[in-house]
């Protein structure tokens, strides 16, 4: 007994010293409405394997267009799950790596309170002069929002009202300043775990959207980088789960 | 082929903002830059400071922060809306505040040098003439900085069409209303539309050659001494 728990503490000396040996850095190019799970990952991940994860946050449609020229992301966390395929298929990530690590949800949301109603109902009467979402060609969640809006029949009459943000991120503060009476946002944006729920909010039902399917991608950069590997797995356990779920992603 | 209806559209819009910040600039930036080449004041120095600040700060931190000032929390926005204008980021008008900050000190700088350049000879033989101060200013001291107030246009004009942080962060992409020419480009170059990206592109580089091309000519042939207003460019 006794030998086989020495062996046990022995076994995890030699693993942790060697964990703290390989820790390596990792770059990854995170969807702007997961920047807020990321972090927390980030910090669990580094607790537990030593590696550190670098994240750059951004739209993902800019990523897109960065990593076919060349830039140093070694994992991308997407928005959606086009952008991880067309990369596989480009040569630029690793083939049959990619996996959905988030279900994205699409909020209608008010920095004010009273302004959305549970029903969504304040896109058709129009009690707001802006209306904020990010580039559809560029954000899922912004293409989400456009097709919304497209569902209800109410595009041709709320786009003039429309206010592009770059990205999720920027969206977010257009929406957070007032500048925009309300916006199409990421439920993960307005549901932080650490952050009291302010204003006002209507989850968009799924069926008047694509589903949000978030998938992550090794890149040919991050190939050899251990770390790489190692946090695509973290992001499957239970850990990083519970993260993610916290922030209103569905799994 | 050229441009299409969206880009030639960004093109009239940035045309305007640019053109409109440029007369502002002007009568805004004239008693300023007159009054730092004049004065004897203690202030003198941080005004200049002031007038200066947009040539050191990132056009994100001028569009950062008249995000939160004209919005519907802040004291302009506030002012703005009591007024009755409404609130001004996401439009045209907030564009052209945000282009006025961000331009100042290439309209004040020229301004300031060519008064500087003037001296104070000129003017008091003028008022030895019995020129009165508005007299001297308009019928003596205008003409002399002409070359200065062709550098000042020009640097205006052009560096407003130049601007892209300030309306990436207050602008909100509208076409018609705040989707001038630098955030058309970089619309097209996140979709991956090299084309029209280059289109943009390579015409922003020849507008801005063709600029300071007329204006290091035009400057050698009306200025007095050409040399002391090609060092502000």
């Amino acid at each position: 007994m006794k030998r086989v728990s020495l062996n046990a503490l022995m076994l995890g000396v030699v693993s942790l010293w060697s964990g703290a040996a390989l820790a390596d850095e990792v770059q990854v190019a995170v969807a702007a409405n997961f920047a807020g799970p990321f972090q927390k990952i980030a910090a669990s991940f580094a607790t537990d394997t030593g590696h550190k994860a670098v994240a750059i946050t951004g739209s993902t449609g800019k990523f897109y267009t960065q990593i076919k020229e060349g830039a140093p992301f070694e994992v991308l966390l997407a928005a959606d799950d086009e952008t991880p395929r067309k990369l596989e298929d480009e040569g630029l990530a690793v083939k049959g790596q990619h996996f959905t690590y988030a279900k994205g949800k699409l909020v209608l949301w008010s920095s004010k309170a009273g302004v959305v109603d549970d029903k969504g109902e304040v896109l058709s009467k129009g009690g707001f002069a802006r209306l904020a979402l990010a580039n559809p060609k560029l954000a899922p969640y912004g293409a989400a929002g456009v097709e919304t809006l497209k569902a209800l029949g109410l595009y041709d009459a709320v786009a003039p009202k429309i206010v592009q943000g770059d990205n999720i991120a920027q969206t977010y503060q257009f929406v957070s300043t007032g500048n925009a009476d309300v916006g199409f946002v990421a439920l993960s944006q307005v549901a932080q775990p650490d952050k009291p729920l302010v204003g006002s909010w209507w989850v968009v039902p799924a069926k008047l959207y694509t589903p949000i399917l978030q998938d992550a991608a090794l890149l040919k950069k991050g190939e050899a980088n251990a770390a790489a590997s190692a946090l695509l797995k973290y992001l499957k356990g239970d850990k990083a789960k519970v993260i993610i779920k916290s922030y209103g992603y569905e799994l | 082929m050229w441009l299409d209806a969206d880009d030639l559209q960004a093109l009239k819009l940035t045309a305007g903002l640019a053109a409109l910040t440029t007369v502002l600039l002007l009568l805004l930036g004239t008693p300023i830059a007159w009054w730092l080449a004049r004065t004897r004041s203690r202030l003198k120095g941080a005004v200049a400071a002031v007038v200066a600040l947009p040539l050191v700060l990132p056009p994100t931190v001028i569009g950062f922060y008249l995000l939160m000032l004209m919005g519907p929390h802040g004291p302009v926005g506030a002012f703005t809306q009591a007024m009755g204008w409404g609130l001004l980021p996401f439009t045209f008008w907030g564009l052209v505040v945000g282009s006025v900050l961000h331009s100042f000190p290439f309209v004040v700088q020229p301004l300031q040098q060519a008064f500087e350049a003037i001296g104070n000879r000129p003017m008091e033989v003028a008022a030895t003439l019995r020129a009165s101060p508005w007299d001297r200013f308009l019928t003596v001291a205008l003409p002399l900085a002409r070359p200065g107030f062709l550098t000042a246009s020009v640097l205006g004009f052009a560096h407003t069409v130049g601007e892209f942080g300030v309306v990436l962060m207050i602008g909100g992409n509208i076409p018609g209303a705040t989707r001038v020419l630098s955030v058309a480009l970089y619309g097209h170059v996140e979709a991956m539309d090299y084309g029209k990206a280059n289109v943009l592109a390579a015409g922003m580089v020849g507008f801005g050659f063709a600029v300071m091309l007329l204006l290091y000519l035009l400057n050698g042939r009306v200025g007095p001494a050409p040399g002391r207003l090609e060092g502000r460019a």
